[in-house]
């Protein structure tokens, strides 16, 4: 099964080595549409929704959701990607670095702000997440949506919008690309 | 001993464009609202200026607060360096209260290096003696590379030709500028009076030229170094007017540039000296953005030793 490079992964990154595949290409489409669907219906339609993907796998997954929005409402909603290397709780236990420059040109207070990320493990990156939101304005409401949640929270956070609920063991590694979701190893 | 900057030389090519990289997402946070990120809760740093300064002092404490450390300023004239304190004393001092990171300019050469093998803290060597002034070739790089769109991660500064004028010998920026737009790919040339220029000019890697004329037209970037003013009892040029006359960037020289060509100063400038007192405000004259970037330089320098994890040389 396909082998992938993760130079980003925590901790110091690797090549990713599939054993199973839990969702093909098709059933990350069909998830990445409903979860579009329910951003609409959540919220009543689209007035003041900003998407907000985090750097780096969650930034394709808030363009897919933009996308299958256009398609659904004729509607483009505001785009932008946050890194939150400098909000983290781990910085000084292991290497900390932005992945990419935030961009978020849009101010958000009294917006509803749906952070989007590939999978919900323990939950670190979205505190993380959820305070340097804050620097950006005060949003009216803060939505989560992420194509997989892992279990093994460690931070009482619960996502809003879920692709698919995977069970699975702390150290495999689930690989999320718009080919599909895996689980596997990093070596 | 914690990781320190104390030369260009600690990072060399892919250090300087990995800082310079990082430096790209501080700039982000510092036109923010809020600019501020936690990356630093915690962390002690402390300023040790033996020498007179404005901007690099204010510049490295603004960081290290938009960084969210805690910030010691150690003033010099107020402290027991007065009642004869050795430096070595003084930092073992400093080092005992649980200081991560010292900033440390001195007038004599050396003194960092020195610093840095006495203490277990991290050190950034903010200016000493004629020697080196890291974070100002930083933050210059920084500049020319936004300026002039030099964003490539592999020799950003390929064929690029940057003058450094004026009076080299005394200079620290100098030497930590040619050490980083070297690294970076630039061609450098030096332009000064020979009496300007130190003895061991020929072993650096640059060009040397007494010609500011000839130079002039061919430059992408025009580096003008401050004129010691408190030196000019050591009669190293005939006069002020004369230097001027020869080696300042007058307005009429300044019209003879490229249309790209940025002008740049260190700071702080003797306006009609070294630099035309109206060329510092042509819109080609970068001066105030080298201020600004110098936050968000240093911000990338503390968080690159104190935070990041990651060693300061690429592996």
């Amino acid at each position: 099964m396909a082998q992938r490079e993760r130079p980003l992964a925590p901790p110091h990154g690797g090549v990713f080595v599939a054993r199973t595949e839990v969702m093909s290409a098709d059933d990350v489409r069909r998830a990445t549409t409903r979860i579009a669907h329910e951003i609409i219906e959540r919220n009543h339609g689209l007035d003041g929704v900003v998407l907000i993907g985090l750097q780096t796998g969650g930034v394709w997954l808030a363009q897919a959701i933009a996308d299958a929005i256009a398609r659904i409402e004729a509607v483009t909603l505001p785009l932008g990607t946050i890194d939150v290397a400098f909000y983290r709780d781990d910085i000084g236990m292991r290497p900390v670095m932005p992945e990419a420059v935030t961009d978020i040109s849009v101010d958000l207070t009294g917006r509803t702000v749906v952070l989007v990320d590939d999978v919900l493990f323990t939950g670190r990156t979205i505190r993380a997440a959820l305070n340097a939101l804050s620097d950006y304005g005060r949003a009216k409401a803060v939505q989560l949506a992420v194509m997989v949640d892992r279990g093994h929270r460690e931070l009482p956070i619960r996502p809003d919008f879920v692709g698919k609920n995977l069970p699975t063991r702390r150290d495999e590694t689930v690989d999320v690309t718009a080919d599909g979701v895996r689980i596997g190893d990093m070596l | 001993m914690k990781p320190s900057l104390l030369s260009v030389s600690d990072l060399g090519a892919d250090g300087l464009v990995q800082i310079l990289e990082l430096t790209d997402s501080f700039v982000e946070v510092s036109n923010r609202a809020i600019p501020r990120v936690p990356a630093l809760r915690g962390r002690t740093v402390v300023s040790l200026f033996y020498e007179d300064s404005t901007r690099t002092r204010l510049s490295f404490e603004t960081a290290a607060k938009r960084l969210s450390a805690d910030v010691l300023t150690f003033s010099v004239g107020t402290s027991s360096v007065k009642k004869g304190e050795s430096i070595r004393d003084t930092v073992q001092t400093i080092e005992a209260m649980g200081m991560d990171l010292i900033i440390v300019r001195h007038g004599s050469a050396g003194v960092p290096h020195r610093i840095a093998q006495w203490v277990d803290a991290s050190v950034v060597n903010a200016g000493d003696g004629w020697h080196e002034h890291p974070t100002q070739a930083l933050l210059d790089c920084f500049t020319i590379r936004s300026e002039l769109g030099r964003t490539s991660a592999d020799r950003p500064f390929d064929g690029l030709h940057i003058a450094l004028v004026g009076d080299v010998l005394h200079s620290r920026v100098a030497r930590s500028d040619v050490l980083a737009f070297t690294a970076l790919g630039a061609n450098v040339t030096v332009v000064a009076p020979p009496t300007l220029l130190p003895p061991a000019v020929d072993t650096w890697p640059v060009a040397v030229s007494h010609d500011f004329d000839s130079v002039l037209p061919e430059v992408d970037v025009v580096y003008l170094l401050r004129m010691q003013l408190e030196r000019q009892h050591e009669a190293l040029v005939p006069s002020l007017r004369e230097y001027t006359s020869l080696y300042g960037l007058t307005p009429a020289r300044a019209g003879r540039l490229a249309k790209h060509a940025l002008i740049m100063h260190p700071g702080p400038m003797n306006r009609g000296v070294e630099i035309g007192a109206e060329v510092a405000d042509l819109p080609n004259a970068v001066i105030t953005q080298q201020v600004a970037n110098g936050v968000a330089v240093r911000m990338a320098v503390l968080y690159r030793l104190l935070g990041s994890g990651v060693s300061l040389t690429h592996e």
